[in-house]
């Protein structure tokens, strides 16, 4: 349903992704995981239209996100949901008019409807009495579960995740991890999930994407990808300082670095 | 290298520098004319933005209110002092009231009004526009299908267009008013002379070049603030730089467009 088409983003100098060619198919959850600046929320962002690409296609359905009308991209928005990285709740709003927001503005459902769905969103999330709390009077952890029912108010039909579990303590992380695998079986929901958490990303998965440097380096089910043998693949998975993922990105020499001087020439290594 | 080529070189980076900062200056007043053009631009379509439309000139007309007012007060007061002693000496203090009022009306009603706004309201609307570009508000309003041109900068554009004659005509009245007590109850000024002058030399001419030029700053402020907040780079630093630069803009740019404004009305 979701396609993208040598995608490629640079940011100056930066190759944030390259040559990406994915496929989400519908009513399943696709987990993209990855190092960190691997370029995971760069390419949830293309997907969602929040950024060109630099070159190449996001096709939805027979919608191409480069050439595609603004009226016709808020229609296809207002069946998506997206969970950001650092929630993004709207500092000027409380919790509960935060989570009603995309009622409001895009429904005419009567208060008392909005205010019992609101209350079902947050009863999910666990943070029922927390209405009248401003973003800035909750912990991390809360607000990215109050932007995560913000996100479901719809019952959109695709949904974006970026980082869900990050912050969040392990039992409201397993809630979340459940909820989002138990709505995309039950509901006809697609996920797309960002996180470099691998025991939630796969456990959840049912496909995965893994970038590394902004390229896929493997694709399959959550099974293929925990058997595989490619060398870096393991290393991701088994979190392993060492192997062919350097830990460090840095493209200088260590010992050059410690003993550079001011005024002296730099050397590449 | 001798000196004389030193010294070419230096001017040469010097007017390299000004060269570039010119055309950057110039790019920057495009990108501005694009993006308040296209915002304003959804004011005729729907959803109509009313009801924000109304709640920022709430934010921004009521919450400046009482600076207008001091600045307004102090600002008539001060002329009065000055034009008195200035006046007293060719005996003609009863001229004082035409003379506050011209320079209230005409020039310092609306200047004042405006860089009083710049600071109290324009340097707030660019760190709003800032954080939300930085703490992402402004995307999740575009996955939530509402377009933030048409719900942030818009409202915040037209409620500053519309809210400055009006700050303006109050600074005027209360300009005015402190002026006289200050002409006649203090100095002792007759105070049906400087009622008397006041109406006889301000023609309907005056109040309206005073009226346009308050209504041409409140757009430049709207545009240059929201601007600012709009593209300021996604960091702690960069809203803390662009709200500097909306307040520094917005001034000099204030104080431009009166002098050309000025230069029309005479
Ligand atoms: N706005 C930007 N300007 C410049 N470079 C950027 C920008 N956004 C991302 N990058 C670069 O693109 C690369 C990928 O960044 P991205 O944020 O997508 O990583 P990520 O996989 O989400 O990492 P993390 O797990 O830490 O969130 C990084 O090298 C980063 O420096
Ligand atoms: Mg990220």
């Amino acid at each position: 349903m979701i396609r993208t088409e040598n995608l490629l983003r640079r940011f100056g100098d930066v190759v944030a992704l390259n040559n990406i060619n994915i496929h989400i198919k519908p009513h399943q959850t696709t987990v993209i995981m990855g190092g960190s600046g691997s370029g995971k929320t760069t390419l949830l962002r293309l997907i969602a239209g929040l950024e060109p690409p630099t070159a190449g296609h996001i096709w939805y359905g027979k919608d191409d996100l480069s050439h595609i009308t603004q009226k016709r991209l808020y229609q296809l928005r207002a069946h998506m949901g997206m969970v950001f990285q650092y929630s993004a709740l709207l500092n000027s709003l409380n919790v509960y008019d935060n989570v009603a927001f995309p009622l409001t503005e895009h429904t005419r459902l009567d208060s008392s409807v909005v205010r019992t769905m609101v209350t079902m969103k947050l009863e999910q999330v666990g943070l029922r009495g927390f209405e009248h709390f401003m973003p800035s009077q909750l912990s991390g952890g809360m607000a990215k579960r109050v932007a995560f029912a913000r996100a479901l108010a719809m019952d959109p039909e695709i949904v974006f995740f970026d980082e869900p579990t990050s912050g969040l303590d392990p039992i409201s992380a397993g809630v979340v991890t459940s909820l989002i695998s138990n709505l995309t079986k039950r509901t006809k929901m697609t996920s797309i999930v960002v996180t470099h958490d691998v025991h939630a990303g796969l456990g959840i998965a049912d496909h995965v994407i893994l970038l590394w440097q902004g390229e896929v380096i493997a694709e399959g089910t959550a099974n293929e990808i925990r058997h595989s043998d490619d060398a870096r693949v393991r290393q991701f998975i088994e979190g392993r300082p060492d192997g062919p993922i350097p830990f460090s990105r840095s493209q200088t020499s260590y010992v050059e670095d410690l003993l550079y001087k001011p005024g002296t020439v730099r050397m590449s290594r | 290298m001798n000196k004389n080529g030193a010294a070419q070189d230096a001017m040469w980076m010097f007017f390299g520098g000004l060269g570039r900062w010119f055309l950057r200056a110039l790019e920057n007043m495009g990108d501005a004319a694009v993006l308040s053009a296209t915002s304003l631009g959804y004011l005729f379509m729907r959803p109509w933005q009313g009801k924000h439309i109304v709640l920022q000139l709430y934010a921004l007309g009521v919450g400046s209110f009482v600076i207008i007012a001091i600045t307004g007060a102090f600002t008539g007061m001060v002329l009065a002092l000055q034009g008195y002693y200035t006046l007293a000496k060719f005996g003609s203090e009863s001229l004082l009231g035409s003379g506050v009022a011209l320079a209230i009306i005409r020039e310092l009603g609306p200047v004042l009004g405006a860089l009083m706004m710049i600071g109290r309201a324009g340097s707030s609307i660019t760190a709003e526009i800032g954080i939300m570009r930085v703490t992402e508000q402004l995307d999740a309003l575009q996955m939530m299908a509402i377009n933030p041109k048409a719900r942030v900068i818009l409202p915040r554009i037209i409620a500053m267009l519309i809210a400055l004659p009006i700050l303006v005509t109050m600074f005027d009245i209360i300009g005015l008013a402190a002026g006289y007590i200050v002409g006649v109850e203090l100095l002792g000024v007759n105070g049906g002379a400087f009622i008397g002058e006041m109406i006889a030399k301000i023609t309907p001419m005056d109040l309206y070049a005073g009226w346009i030029k308050a209504l041409g700053f409140g757009v430049l402020i709207g545009i240059i603030s929201t601007y600012m907040g709009y593209r300021a780079t996604p960091t702690t630093e960069g809203v803390a730089k662009a709200t500097t630069q909306a307040v520094v803009v917005g001034s000099v740019g204030v104080l431009m467009l009166d002098y050309i404004l000025t230069s029309f009305f005479l």
